[in-house]
This record gives structure tokens, sequence and C-alpha cells, in this order.
């Protein structure tokens, strides 16, 4: 394995993040935090508790999960479209690397600042709620099984993409609404029954309700659900990314 | 000695149904100087993009090094650096960075002695921290070089190396490629700029309409195709070539001071003898004459017109 290049791409792609740092970290810790301020302690506080925990705690899984989510996506995606539009992308298929190292780096980074961004919204939302996490373990593996799944798909993405609109079409008209919709801030079980069935349809609520059960023992649908849907997730994506280096989609003249 | 690059019935047809190579067979020679030229569109970066694994073809087989560019693509492209036409950079990043990355791609372990040396060999070295968006077009093409030559490749795709380059500069490529060539580098080189083909390579190909047209050897090449042109500069302007003359088939320009015969360098009687003395009988005199040898930039254009 050419594990130098890998170490290249992937120190390339998190120099990035530390170069536009602001939109990288700040901006969505800003924006988390505005949604505690918001739904946490404007609103939150009126509602009641929801299976026994506060409003305020209860979303924080749900909030952290929204932004690796999103983030891993658009990290991903825009560390593999950025070369592709300005063309520097002819360096990384000249080189001698397989398609395995070419998505290690790339993935791994945005995984990584994907990672780095979650921990870093909890520990701000520790300083709005009392947070207790129950199994860290659990919490750890299924932060980095979702932002590496993501990731994944978010690469997909930048390679599909043929355009800006296009790279920002998946991630704001269908990953944001499904998000919203997973239940990140509330609990699927609280839906009416109709509703209730089409929400299990949606595969972000099985990542939700995974995460948060880490966190509080409390769950939507049973954990080995949320983890095997996650890693069917994460074959799919690989799938179309074994697919897309065979055939060259998009990639190669 | 086995050749560097072997190329054998490659072709490329995209699903639009067009065929941009066409069962293209070439051979590069360790350590020589192609030049491979062809119009716009005639499949030159085409060719060096399959080479490279940039593009796929749709038959044939490439070996680098001997080794197939698919079944063995690390030891294939680890040979091979590109230096391609479009200036294609990371605007934000730094030369020095920008360097030392291409080098970590071929999996080379960091080396910032032959990156200096490199850096300074291109006169980049006092721009080594300066980021890319801030330099200028010659500079960029120069750090293109860099980025290829980083991971210190045995064959060298330059595909127009010089297109918008200024004189001196160009020359000071030149001077960078001949010193390649004397390391032991294999290059090869797509340009427009015939002058560019004529001064360095030792052989040369032509690509028109996806086939090659011709390989030869520079020097037997401008030999074998070359023409020569004897111009006259006349004492007395003349309305017409007169009859006896026609058999030289001399071209009489329209001011009617100059007559032009073009002969073959090849034949063991070029005629002049004959020619100076039919115009001595039909009472021309001439002040002046000059021959000229053909281009390779006039051997290209006869070849592409056919």
């Amino acid at each position: 394995m050419n594990l130098r290049a890998v170490g290249a791409i992937y120190k390339f792609e998190m120099a990035r993040t530390w170069r536009t740092i602001l939109q990288s970290i700040v901006s969505p810790v800003v924006s988390t935090s505005l949604y505690f301020v918001v739904f946490g302690a404007a609103i939150g506080s009126r509602i009641s508790e929801v299976q026994g925990v506060s409003y305020g705690t209860f979303i924080v899984p749900g909030l952290v999960m929204l932004s690796v989510l999103t983030q891993s996506i658009a990290n991903a995606s825009f560390g593999i479209y950025f070369p592709k539009f300005i063309g520097t992308i002819y360096e990384i298929l000249s080189a001698p690397i397989s398609h395995v190292e070419i998505v290690l780096g790339y993935v791994g980074a945005a995984a990584t600042k994907s990672i780095i961004l979650g921990l870093i919204i909890l520990a701000t939302a520790g300083l709005f709620v009392p947070l207790h996490i129950q199994h860290p373990v659990w919490m750890l593996s299924f932060l980095v099984l979702t932002a590496v799944t993501f990731s994944l798909f978010g690469f997909i993405i930048g390679i599909w993409a043929d355009g800006f609109e296009k790279l920002q079409m998946i991630p704001m008209l269908v990953v944001t609404p499904l998000t919203f919709l997973g239940g990140s801030f509330y609990s699927v079980n609280m839906l009416p029954p109709t509703w209730h069935s089409i929400a299990l349809l949606n595969p972000v609520v099985y990542l939700i309700s995974g995460f948060r059960w880490s966190f509080y023992e409390i769950a939507d649908v049973r954990v080995e659900i949320s983890v095997a849907m996650t890693l069917a997730f994460l074959v799919i994506c690989m799938t179309v990314i074994w697919w897309i280096f065979k055939t060259g989609y998009r990639l190669k003249r | 000695m086995a050749p560097v690059i072997s190329v054998s019935g490659l072709s490329k047809t995209y699903p639009s149904g067009f065929t941009s190579l066409n069962n293209i067979n070439l051979t590069i020679e360790r350590g020589e100087i192609f030049a491979l030229l062809g119009p716009n569109g005639a499949g030159k970066t085409t060719l060096i993009s399959i080479i490279c694994g940039i593009a796929n073809a749709s038959t044939g087989k490439v070996a680098v090094g001997g080794h197939d560019i698919n079944n063995d693509y690390r030891a294939a492209r680890s040979l091979i650096g590109l230096v391609p036409q479009e200036l294609h950079t990371d605007s934000f990043e730094s030369v020095w960075a920008t360097v030392s990355f291409s080098r970590g791609l071929f999996g080379k372990p960091k080396n910032p002695a032959l990156i200096e040396k490199i850096l300074k060999d291109l006169s980049l070295w006092d721009k080594k921290d300066a980021k890319i968006i801030t330099l200028s077009g010659g500079m960029k093409r120069r750090v293109m070089i860099a980025k290829a030559l980083s991971h210190e490749p045995q064959v060298l795709f330059l595909d127009e190396p010089t297109a918008g380059v200024d004189v001196e500069l160009r020359k000071g490529m030149w001077d960078v490629v001949r010193e390649l060539k004397a390391a032991g580098v294999t290059i090869i080189l797509t340009t427009h700029y015939i002058e560019e083909a004529e001064e360095m390579a030792d052989r040369v190909g032509v690509i028109n309409k996806g086939e090659i047209v011709l390989v030869e050897d520079k020097a037997r090449l401008m030999q074998k195709l070359g023409r020569k042109r004897l111009s006259l500069h006349l004492q007395h302007k003349i309305e017409a070539i007169p009859e006896a003359l026609a058999p030289y088939h001399l071209t009489l320009s329209d001011d009617g001071w100059r007559l032009a015969y073009d002969y073959d360098t090849r034949g063991e009687r070029t005629g002049i003898t004959s020619l100076l003395g039919d115009l001595r009988t039909a009472g021309i005199r001439f002040v002046d004459l000059e021959t000229k040898q053909s281009s390779l930039e006039d051997i290209f254009v006869s070849l592409v017109s056919q």
C-alpha cells in the first residue's frame, strides 16, 4: 500500500480545513449554539421531558448527528469535486495510487474533520445542558461509523456532480430534510402511527436513534437495527465507489 | 535495448462514436527526446492521457518500462512525470507544499534537498513560500514541471510545455530539458512550436486525425523529406518565364524580380548547373542567390495537409 500517498492526500485535505477554519469549524459550532439557544433554552424550557430526559438534553445527539452528517458530505464532496473542477485531479489519477488509497485519503480526512467537529459540538452542548453519556465507546463508534459512511456518500456526490449546483443539491434537498425529519428534535415514537411508519423509511432515523441510545439508553428503534442499517448504507456506498473507479465514471475520459 | 514505452493497437472511441485514436503503434526509446507533433484535436493529449492513466483506452496495450499500464499500474506510473497542457494548480498552496505533495503522491520519502535543487534549477527558489495564485503564468508552468520532476521520473511527458511562455523563458526550459536528457530521462514532448521540436527532438512523430502519420529520426526526416529552394535575385525584371526554362518548374515572384527553383537534396543531380547555364542562354542575369532548407514546419504542414 502506498501509505505516503494516502498521507499526502490526507494532510493536504486537513491543511485546507485549517486554512478555512472559520468555514470548517467555527461556523457549524455557532449554528449549533444557536439551536441550543432557540430550541434548548427559549422553546425547550416550555417543553416537558421527552422519554424522561429534558428537551434540551434530548436534542444533543440529534444536533451532533445533524452536523456530522452534513459536514461529512460537504467535506468529502468538496474534497474530490474541487480537484475535478480546477483540473488537479490529473495528478491523483496519474500517480501510482490504488482506488482504495485515494478513498482512504479523501474520506479519511473528511471523516476526521466531521468527528472533530462532532466532538467540539458535544463540548459546546455541555456548556448549555448537563450531559451524561451512558455508553461512550458506542457513542464514539456511532460517531466514527456515521462520519465515515456519510463521507463516502459525499465522495460519491463529489464525483457525480458536474457543477456547484449539483454539489449542493443532494445535501440541501435530500440530506438536510431527512435529518430534520429523522428525529433530531423529537422522538419518531411521538408521531401518529401512519407518519411513524413513513418515518421508519428514513435511514437517518436509525443513525440518530442509535446515537441517542449511546447517550441516554433511549431509542426509537432497537440499537442492533441502527447498527445494521448504518453498516448496510456503508456497504452500499463502498459498492458504488468501487463501481465508479472500475468504470472511471466522471473521473477518467 | 527494450523501448521505455511501447504502444500497440491503441484506439480510443468515445460513447458519442468519435474516434480520437485509431490503432496507434509507437515505441519510445530510452533516453531520447521524442517530439509528437500534430494539429489541434489530432489526439496528442488523448494519447498521453491514456499512457499516464488519466483516460481509458478502448482497445490496445501500453507498457511503460515493460510494465502494463493497467495490470501493473503502480510500477508503470511511478516511472512517469506529467506536465499537462493546462495550468492546473492549487491556487492557495505554496510552491514548496505543492511540489512536496506531488512527491508524496508517488510514495517517495521527503527529500528537501532534492526539492530545493529542482526549485533552484527552475528559478523558483525565491518563490518557494509564495502562494501559487500570486505567480505569473510562466512561473506556474515551471511549478508544474517541478511537480512532475519531484518524484524523479524516468519518463517525462511535456504537453505543450512552452505554450504562452516568453522567448527567454522558453529557451531556459529547453536548457532544463537538455539537462534532463543528459541525466538519462526520456522526454516526450508535444508542441505547436515546430521550432521547439526542430531544436530539441531526436525523433519526431506526426499524429493526424488520431493516426500516426510518420515516426522518423529528425535529422533523417529532414534529409529525406527536406527540399531546398534556390532563390535568384534578377538583374532585370522579367514579365514571364521563358518557354525554354519550363522543365525546371520555376516560380516567378509577383514583382518579377525573383525566380525560385525547388530541388531535391537526395537527387544525384540537382539540376542547378544546367539551370544556371540555361538562364545565361535565355539572357537572364542575376545579382544574388540564396538557398534555403525546408524546415520541419514545412514538412509538418505538408504531411498533415495530405
